[in-house]
């Protein structure tokens, strides 16, 4: 019998299905069904079954990704949440950072609080940061704030206490306690959902978490039942925030570790075709209709963080959204997409974006309203898109609709042809993902120039070249299926836990056999959750630590190597040796970020991370087979290039009958879901797997003539 | 093949943005450089620091946003002192300028200004400044009590600090000899260094790719379009003069800023003659410090989203007499010029909302309430026989700010700085202080039409008994932040022990091993007729439990809101 690999990824308009038998995918995009979500997915899933001639029972493996869990906290249609908290301390989820995130914005506002004031709960208790108790755990106060909770009618319980991230006990007989009077209420542990040091994020996860489980609960549940009604009897997966796979009971009980796992499953997919190039580093780009997102992919595997912002609703900038520390892909999301909304600034120039048309009313060329040029109207008007191609023909595109947009809001205001209005909307909206690119680089130590690009969403093909050149980027990956590319990458996915643990140590005063039980805890609490997903198969485990010079206020990633750190059973760890490795490992990952060392300083280790997932085996790419012919020339577009300034014939070529022979630009292209540029000065061929791969063949300056 | 006419249609004017825009973004990279690899807690946590570009002639053409408006000019004058002590043409690759003098930098000693001159094909084409606050400059340290600028550390006039990229040795080994936290503060100055060479290198390749020789005409539109810009921003505001005086703490008497704003075609000009002379403490502002945070406040009303720069920033004039607080001449002491400096927004706003009602906020705590105490303490682990070790505990944190024109305003949150505080978990962890609360302070913000922002209350002991320091720096203690249009006032700040005793607001004080020090933060003033408030307004304040006075009142029913 053969693997049959079924994946289904929620988007905020459209549910991508993907299904893979042996080396054959199948495919279907259908609108997402906002009310009553799992609908979609077995509609979705019914026609690409039907289409393989497969029913229900066939599928071996379910993998599933949603933006539900973001929507819902965006959009605030979670429950009515309370939280218990130290008393004096119940305004920290309010109070944030105390800063401003728009300097010169006297208007500014913040998110209001998840859970608003009369529903914190001061609870008299008192740990130390050692775990001293300074006020023993008032429990008649618990039990009280739980029945007057029930009655103001609240849905979810958060439970979040001082330094509870190290010493939990408060936490979990508060939970005892609240179950006794009230047994049915969820209760969310911030120590659970977040074991980390700083109060504002952990306590801020565990009411984000509080806030979605009984929606979220809801919605598994009934896609669960609904999936085995259709015959599935395979388990279901839950793609991850941090791209690792989860069963069905972890999302039900932890639906926050669900947040960004459409995205995750894009920047799987990059790392995937980055190991298989023997890419050294990677950026990913993923440019759909809102938001390009960019992520950093080093030896094949993306880079991963714990800080995640969820609905930056001012402008989105930093800041403006509500934190969470969990395991997420680290990524820079910027408002650049093609339906993201050109006009003019202050000085008169040229911006673009965060303001996105949306799929309704979307750009001026779909003909649905919209008045406001957008990128696909300048991608439109500059010829990259063929009107009666884009979404495989079935929507077809209304140029006049376009062109006038332009004008009107671009074009005639700045005294501008419309052909340099539309080269510069994309230009400033590529300048745009450059610049994010560098900096995002910058901020994680590396420089981009020289990676790869691999591109997909149905907008990036479009501009890859031009991001690419900015970024002084010399080859681009346009992988197959790039329009459904979340869904394959959760195909791609291994079963994941990260642990985590706050445990503060100065380096010189560790001691190894301490480090040694911690680690095997953690190791022995993650494997179960992924042997629970993935039983029997093989797992890898990996650490790291969050560490930093004493005195610094925050940490740098660095990775351990854990076989040197655990001390077979027994056996008295040498712990000057465990030291010196602990330190060597932070000095070299504060020279790789910083570039030098500060001699004479101690370093302290303040949180452990500790990852097991299981091993992946290579999954064949799927396509339909390379041509054995050298492609026919179709026909020509003309096209304006904005590297060049110059309207020039491009060669339009299915991307089906590329051939592995370069193939020299200018050239269009095109397929289904979206169309790939590839400018004078690059070559294309369709690569192992059918990828597309660009290369720049003549490094002139990427400027103007 | 056709061409865009490069003449016509606008090629050129696009073109010239799209450089202007990575010339933004050149400096963001440099700032984003320095933050990551800066140890003082104000230049990492805070973004207490800034980063720019300037063309040959020390033009500023760009400048980085980050979280303190204090270096928003002065930065960009600073560039024009180190070319006129080394003009430009006796400058080399790899020459490293520097200075820390408050009357040329940025304000006061913590503040090193590295300025690196940048060259192309064997000719300077740019020079990139930035400035962060360092660890430690020896002298008092972080507090009022200096009385002079000798007192508060080492002074580094304007000099070349390094060439080919290396420091000069006897200049390191001045500053590792007079400072605290040597390897630090040496470290903070690498970063400085290697933040600049980050742009240079950025701005090398952007002009390679675009085929610039130099950034003249570049340079030349930037600044012409910006000062259209800003000018056509006043154009919009009414023309005359307005004047304000508000009455602030100080150290020992209290100090009346006084302030006439002039908008005229095409420029603003704001003078601050009558207010009080300088005093022998370090809340002196010299000249360059008050006109950032004057620039500040001008432009968080005038032309917020036009971007820093020479052109920008001429528009708006600073001008205070010597020797009043706000032009204080070396060598006056300026440690803490921010409890000051801060204050000026709310100044420049008292100008303006007389010509501007509509778009001016209340009055607000506006200097930063940071929480400095210092002491001894046993670390946990630590063998009880070993000697007890010192520990810092510098937190930044805010009153509230003033109401806005169409909305309340922020509570415990920092205006005109935008600094971030430190979480109580990690304060607990390197320290032996309990904060046994930090909530906002209910009834705090001034009632309106729209409310004032609330302060907090923070209450905090030493766990383990022993007395510990604070360096107090705080203001609105006697003279509240002053409500706006009929907006009634910001309640006042104070700080007490649990026996009642009250401490002092600015200074150094003890706070004894067996007490809890209670800081009460202030609020911010209210905006428009407390009359005119929203009854859904107010009766969610008292669900949420920010209001609980009896006398601010719901309106009776049928009372118009507006």
């Amino acid at each position: 019998m053969n693997d049959v690999r079924l994946a289904a990824d929620i988007g905020g308009t459209f549910t991508d299905i993907a299904l893979q038998v042996g080396s054959t995918l199948h495919t279907a995009k259908v609108l997402t069904t906002q009310r009553e979500p799992a609908a979609a997915v077995l509609d979705g899933t019914a026609k690409v079954l039907a289409g393989a001639g497969l029913c229900g029972a066939d599928v071996t493996v379910f993998v599933h990704g949603t933006t539900l869990a973001t929507n819902a906290l965006i959009e605030r249609r979670g429950a009515d949440t309370a939280l218990l908290t130290t008393a004096g301390l119940r305004d920290a989820v309010e109070m944030a950072h105390e800063d401003r995130f728009a300097q010169y914005d006297l208007a500014m506002t913040r998110p209001d609080p998840l859970v608003p004031r009369h529903r914190r709960v001061g609870i008299p208790e008192r740990l130390a940061a050692d775990g001293t108790v300074l006020l023993a755990l008032d429990e008649h106060a618990v039990r009280q704030a739980a029945l007057e909770l029930r009655d103001l009618g609240v849905q979810s319980i958060a439970i979040g206490f001082l330094h509870s991230y190290r010493f939990d006990a408060h936490e979990r007989r508060a939970r005892e306690l609240v179950a006794e009077v009230w047994p049915e209420v969820p209760i969310t542990l911030s120590s659970e959902v977040c074991p980390e040091i700083r109060e504002y994020e952990r306590f801020s996860t565990a009411c984000a978490n509080a806030y979605i489980q009984p929606l979220m609960q809801r919605y598994l549940l009934d896609l669960e039942g609904r999936r085995r009604g259709l015959g599935m009897t395979c388990p279901m997966y839950l793609m991850q925030s941090g791209g690792g796979l989860g069963t069905l009971a972890e999302a039900v009980r932890h639906p926050v570790r669900l947040i960004e796992s459409g995205p995750a499953g894009g920047a799987l997919l990059a790392a995937e075709i980055a190991r298989d190039l023997g890419v050294a580093m990677a950026l990913s780009f993923d440019m759909g209709g809102t938001t390009a997102k960019l992520c950093i992919v080093e030896h094949g595997e993306p880079h991963t963080s714990r800080e995640f912002e969820v609905g930056r609703q001012y402008r989105f900038l930093p800041g403006s959204g509500l934190p969470l520390r969990l395991p997420v892909i680290d990524m820079v999301e910027i408002g650049a997409g093609g339906s993201s909304v050109a006009g003019r600034d202050a000085l008169g120039r040229i911006a673009v974006g965060p303001r996105s048309a949306g799929s309704e009313p979307g750009p001026a060329a779909y003909g649905r309203g919209g008045t406001e040029p957008t990128v696909t109207d300048a991608d439109l008007l500059l010829g990259r898109i063929l009107p009666e191609r884009f979404a495989g023909g079935e929507l077809p595109l209304d140029l006049d609709a376009a062109a006038t947009a332009l004008r009107r809001a671009i074009a005639e205001p700045g005294g501008l042809t419309l052909e340099v209005a539309a080269v510069g909307v994309s230009e400033v909206v590529d300048e745009n993902m450059a610049n994010a690119g560098r900096v995002h680089g910058i901020e994680r130590g590396c420089d981009v120039s020289g990676s790869t690009l691999i591109a997909f969403g149905g907008a990036a093909p479009l501009h890859a070249a031009r991001v690419a050149t900015k970024l002084g980027i010399d080859h681009i990956v346009i992988p197959s299926g790039a329009g459904v590319g979340s869904a394959i990458g959760f195909l791609r996915a291994p079963a994941a836990h990260e642990s985590v643990r706050t445990w503060h140590r100065r380096i010189e005063d560790l001691r190894g056999d301490e480090l040694g039980s911690l680690l095997r805890a953690m190791v022995a609490e993650a494997t179960e959750v992924v042997q629970g997903a993935a039983p029997g198969e093989p797992t890898t485990a990996s650490a790291r630590a969050f560490m930093r010079y004493r005195g610094q206020g925050h940490e740098i990633t660095v990775a351990l190597p854990l076989e040197d750190l655990i001390a077979p059973e027994g056996v008295r760890p040498d712990d000057q040796a465990i030291r010196n490795t602990l330190a060597s490992r932070f000095l070299h990952a504060y020279r790789d970020m910083y570039t030098r060392e500060i001699p004479g300083l101690g370093v302290e280790a303040l949180t452990w991370l500790l990852t097991v997932r299981t091993v992946l085996t290579p999954q064949p790419w799927v396509g339909t087979a390379p041509a054995l012919q050298p492609p026919a020339r179709r026909a020509f577009a003309e096209v304006l290039d904005p590297g060049t300034g110059a309207v020039v014939p491009h060669l339009v070529v299915e991307r089906s009958v590329l051939g592995p022979q370069p193939l020299d630009g200018p050239a269009l292209v095109i397929e289904d879901q979206t169309t790939t540029v590839v400018p004078e000065g690059f070559t294309v061929r369709r690569g192992p797997g059918g990828h597309l791969l660009l290369s720049r063949v003549t490094l002139t300056p990427g400027g103007f003539p | 093949m056709t061409v865009i006419e490069r003449t016509s249609g606008g090629l050129d004017e696009l073109r010239r943005d799209l450089m202007w825009n990575r010339l933004i973004s050149v400096v963001q990279e440099q700032a984003t450089t320095l933050v990551r690899a800066a140890f003082s807690t104000s230049t990492r946590e805070a973004g207490d620091l800034s980063a720019g570009v300037f063309d040959p002639q020390g033009r500023m053409l760009a400048q980085s946003i980050t979280g303190t408006p204090g270096h928003v000019n002065s930065m960009a004058a600073s560039v024009l002192h180190f070319l006129e002590a080394f003009p430009l043409a006796g400058m080399s690759p790899g020459d490293i300028f520097l200075t820390n003098d408050p009357w040329r930098g940025t304000g006061h000693l913590f503040d090193i200004v590295v300025v690196t001159p940048v060259f192309r094909q064997g000719r300077a084409v740019a020079l990139f400044a930035c400035t962060s606050h360092v660890v430690d400059i020896g002298g008092t340290g972080f507090s009022t009590d200096s009385r002079e600028v000798y007192h508060e550390g080492l002074f580094l006039p304007i000099m070349r600090f390094g060439r080919d990229g290396v420091f000069d040795p006897n200049v390191v080994a001045i500053i590792e000899a007079n400072v605290r936290d040597k390897v630090q503060v040496i470290g903070d100055i690498h970063s400085l260094a290697a933040c600049n060479d980050i742009g240079a290198k950025r701005l090398v390749s952007m002009m390679d790719e675009y085929g610039l020789d130099d950034l003249d005409e570049l340079g030349e539109h930037i600044i012409e379009a910006s000062r259209t810009a800003m000018e056509a921003a006043v154009a919009e505001l009414p023309q005359g003069t307005w004047h304000s005086t508000m009455r602030v703490d100080g150290m020992t008497e209290p100090i009346d800023i006084v302030t006439t704003l002039t908008v005229a075609a095409g420029a603003i000009d704001v003078d601050f003659t009558g207010t009080s002379a300088q005093v022998p403490f370090g809340i002196n502002v010299p000249m360059a410090y008050t006109t950032a945070y004057t620039s500040f406040g001008v432009r968080c009303i005038v032309g917020p989203d036009i971007p820093n720069n020479s052109g920008s920033l001429s528009v708006v004039r600073v001008s205070a007499p010597q020797g009043c607080i706000l032009n204080a001449p070396h060598p006056a002491a300026v440690n803490v010029r921010h409890v000051m400096g801060q204050m000026l927004p709310d100044a420049v706003f008292g100008c303006l909302a007389q010509a501007v009602p509509e778009r001016v906020p209340a009055e607000g705590t506006s200097s930063l309430w940071n929480l400095l105490a210092t002491g001894t303490w046993n670390p946990p682990g630590a063998s009880p026989a070993a000697a007890p070790e010192r520990f810092i505990m510098m937190s930044f944190h805010s009153g509230g700010a003033g109401a806005r024109p169409d909305q309340d305003g922020l509570s415990a949150t920092a205006f005109p700085s935008g600094v971030r505080n430190m979480p109580v978990e990690i304060n607990e962890l390197i320290s032996p202080l309990v904060f046994w609360r930090k909530e906002f302070r209910p009834d705090s913000g001034g009632a309106g039409r729209y409310r004032g922002g609330h302060g907090q209350l923070i209450e905090v002991a030493n766990r383990q008994g022993g007395d510990f320091t604070i360096s107090a720096t705080y203001e609105r203690v006697v003279y509240p932040a002053r409500g706006r249009h009929g907006g009634e006032d910001g309640a006042t700040g104070s700080l007490f022990l649990d026996d009642g005793t009250a401490v002092k607001a600015k200074g150094v004080s003890v706070v004894p091993g067996n007490r809890r020090l209670t800081v009460s933060f202030p609020g911010g003033g209210g905006f428009g007729p407390v009359a005119e408030r929203d009854p859904d307004a107010l009766e969610r304040d008292r669900l949420l439990g920010f209001v609980t006075r009896r006398e601010t009142i719901s309106p009776a029913p049928g009372t118009a809101r507006h």
